[in-house]
């Protein structure tokens, strides 16, 4: 734990947040508490401090104190590097960023985005969880949050294309679409990029990965660390333009399809010349145009929706027309879509170890809900869902399935050649 | 001068006044911050601003199924206290008189009889709300002076006009200066404290509305 901490660099942080829209909705709650059962670290814990509304009283002190009526008068409290340190553990262990709170707020705060925002001034007082920390530095000094660094990128999809015999093309010089990558799947799930070449091949689409920019997670921006998560999205940008890229397809990841697909433009300050599609976006583009032929399954399944990329990112849908007519037993849990309970590891969350029994609290909601379907295999399109979620299986040594969509999919591609090609 | 001469002149002359600028203000404020122009892409679903601004506040009237279990008893009790002062507020004829010497508008007024009757529903859901707040480890750990102060100048017009209305304990006049006084301290505590979300709430709904709606999503 640091000794000293810059306060008032902390506290400008604060305040620069609420030079936006952000201060309408700290000036808006109105303290009903319905945001408490709507957060899955609430729910799951029973803890009081959990509520989301809690979780913005150090910002929303910070800007009592220095820009409100009565703080002018002298009769609002500061912030204090007390707040800060219980506050750390609020805002970066028990905050996933999913958003679940937004609807059920009746004031309809984006909790979430303050959330965010209020990070970078743990960042700025020389806070906040190392390991978190760690990855994002990670990520702007070698490439990933994991360390995969452009070397280790090509080491390792050449590995992967050789073990599943599979061409993953690799810095060509033009193509249509710029393929990227999340590191959990580079190092822990490469069936997973495996699968993906072997999509994006099967439907013969002109498509590399390039080493200049890979990486789709950013832990810059889940830190709190605004220049990192800048660099992470130049990164891909610069990659995409050089290729004259179409298209930037988002592997099995939320955050990074939040990030990229939502957040990229503002925080280059242009708009980007190209679209950004998630995995599951793009192969349901695929299927609709028929360039996507499946086998079916006949197991019951049931979809997690990553927060990111359903709640937060409206692609609730794609995932759905993917497994519509595939999944033959396909049934949707409860509650589902873009109201689904968080795996419990998003927003940074699962980079951060002390966190990690609380992670397992969460994913007994995910087992209930699993539980109901009557299903033992449940497929999401997430790798840090599937990482979150893989863990606190370990750990309740819960029998079900977790599964990727992309895998399943490539796993049941009809591979024969298609009339006329 | 009289205590019902300074409830009925200089204050309530100067409650309104901070009213109207401590609102203004904040208003102001926050309509002056810099707006940055969301660069992204839309979905191409996506609905017009303006309509994703309605689809948020229209979302956020009433909470969804999934959520209905905890929050129904914060929304229909929220409800019956929010629609009763409404009632209370507009319907009275006495009230209908102040009104229409500020803003020279008038309209039909309600029974005095129904108008205390909602008075007395307002305020059992005015303690009702205290008590669950007292009550609830949530609520009592995220509820400041400012909840509790709200709370108060809220509840206070309610009983003085009970108690004027139904002469009791003193004489009417000083019943109805008290009153007055009340309504004094909710007018000036207004702009400052949460009851000010009886404005936001079109700011902080539509926001999100048109944020999301971007997206493909109703929030």
């Amino acid at each position: 734990m640091a000794t000293t901490i810059d306060l008032e660099g902390a506290v400008r942080t604060f305040l620069r947040q609420t030079e936006s829209h952000l201060a309408a909705y700290l000036e808006g709650c109105v303290h009903c508490g319905l945001c408490a059962d709507s957060c899955h670290f609430h729910v799951a814990s029973g803890d009081p401090r959990h509520t989301p509304a809690y979780k913005l009283f150090p910002i929303a002190k910070a800007y009592r104190h220095r820009k409100f009526p009565l703080g002018l008068l002298g009769l609002a409290r500061p912030v204090g590097e007390a707040d800060l340190r219980e506050w750390e553990e609020l805002l970066f262990d028990t905050c996933t960023m999913c958003g679940r709170c937004t609807m059920a707020c009746p004031m309809g705060i984006d909790i979430a985005s303050i959330v965010a925002g209020a990070r970078q001034a743990w960042v700025a007082a020389g806070l906040g969880p190392s390991d978190l920390m760690g990855s994002a530095d990670n990520s702007r000094d070698h490439g990933s949050p994991l360390g995969v660094s452009p070397e280790k990128l090509r080491d390792r999809v050449a590995w992967i294309a050789d073990e599943h015999e599979v061409n993953i093309p690799i810095d060509l010089p033009r193509a249509d679409v710029l393929l990227t990558l999340s590191s959990v799947e580079t190092m822990k799930y490469p069936d997973s990029v495996a699968s993906m070449a072997k999509l994006l091949n099967h439907a013969g689409v002109q498509w590399t990965l390039s080493s200049k920019g890979y990486e789709a997670t950013n832990f810059g921006y889940l830190a709190g660390k605004a220049d990192i998560a800048r660099t992470m999205v130049e990164r891909i940008v610069a990659a995409a333009e050089a290729i004259g890229a179409k298209t930037v397809v988002i592997p099995e990841c939320g955050h990074a399809y939040g990030v990229l697909r939502w957040s990229a433009a503002n925080l280059l300050g242009r708009e980007l010349p190209f679209e950004v599609l998630h995995i599951t976006e793009f192969l349901a583009q695929l299927k609709r145009s028929g360039r996507l032929r499946l086998t079916p399954i006949d197991e019951r399944l049931t979809y997690h929706d990553p927060c990111q990329i359903s709640r937060r990112g409206g692609a609730a849908g794609d995932a759905r027309e993917l497994l519509d007519g595939f999944a033959r037993d396909f049934r949707e849990m409860t509650p589902t879509g873009n109201e689904n309970w968080c795996c419990g590891g998003g927003g940074g969350v699962q980079a951060i170890g002390r966190a990690a029994p609380l992670r397992y609290k969460v994913f007994k909601l995910k087992m209930d809900q699993v539980e109901q379907v009557g299903a033992k295999t449940m497929v999401s399109a997430c790798s840090n869902c599937r990482l979150t979620m893989d863990e606190s299986k370990a750990h309740w040594k819960w029998d079900g399935r977790i599964a990727s969509l992309v895998e399943l999919v490539a796993e049941h591609l009809v591979e024969e050649p298609k009339a006329g090609a | 001068m009289t205590l019902l001469d300074f409830a009925r002149g200089p204050a309530l002359s100067t409650a309104l006044a901070v009213f109207a600028f401590g609102v203004l203000w904040r208003l102001v404020f926050l309509v002056l911050l810099p707006r940055v122009r969301d660069r992204s892409a839309p979905r191409a679903s996506a609905p017009t601003a303006f309509a994703g601004m309605v689809r948020g506040f229209a979302r956020h009237l009433w909470p969804r199924a999934t959520f209905a279990g905890s929050s129904m008893f914060t929304t229909v009790n929220g409800y019956v206290m929010h629609l009763g002062l409404f009632i209370v507020f507009f319907g009275l004829a006495q009230h209908m008189l102040f009104l229409r010497g500020l803003f020279g508008v008038q309209w039909p007024n309600l029974p005095s009889g129904l108008i205390s009757a909602v008075a007395v529903i307002t305020l059992a859901s005015l303690g009702l709300a205290l008590g669950h707040r007292l009550a609830s480890p949530v609520l009592r750990l995220i509820s400041t002076f400012n909840d509790y102060f709200s709370w108060l100048v809220t509840t206070l017009p309610i009983v003085t006009g009970l108690l004027a209305v139904s002469h009791l304990w003193a004489p009417y006049e000083t019943l109805l200066a008290v009153h007055l006084l009340s309504v004094a301290l909710l007018l000036v505590w207004f702009p400052f404290g949460k009851l000010m979300h009886a404005f936001l709430v079109f700011v902080t709904r539509s926001q999100t509305g048109v944020r999301y709606s971007r997206r493909g999503v109703v929030t």
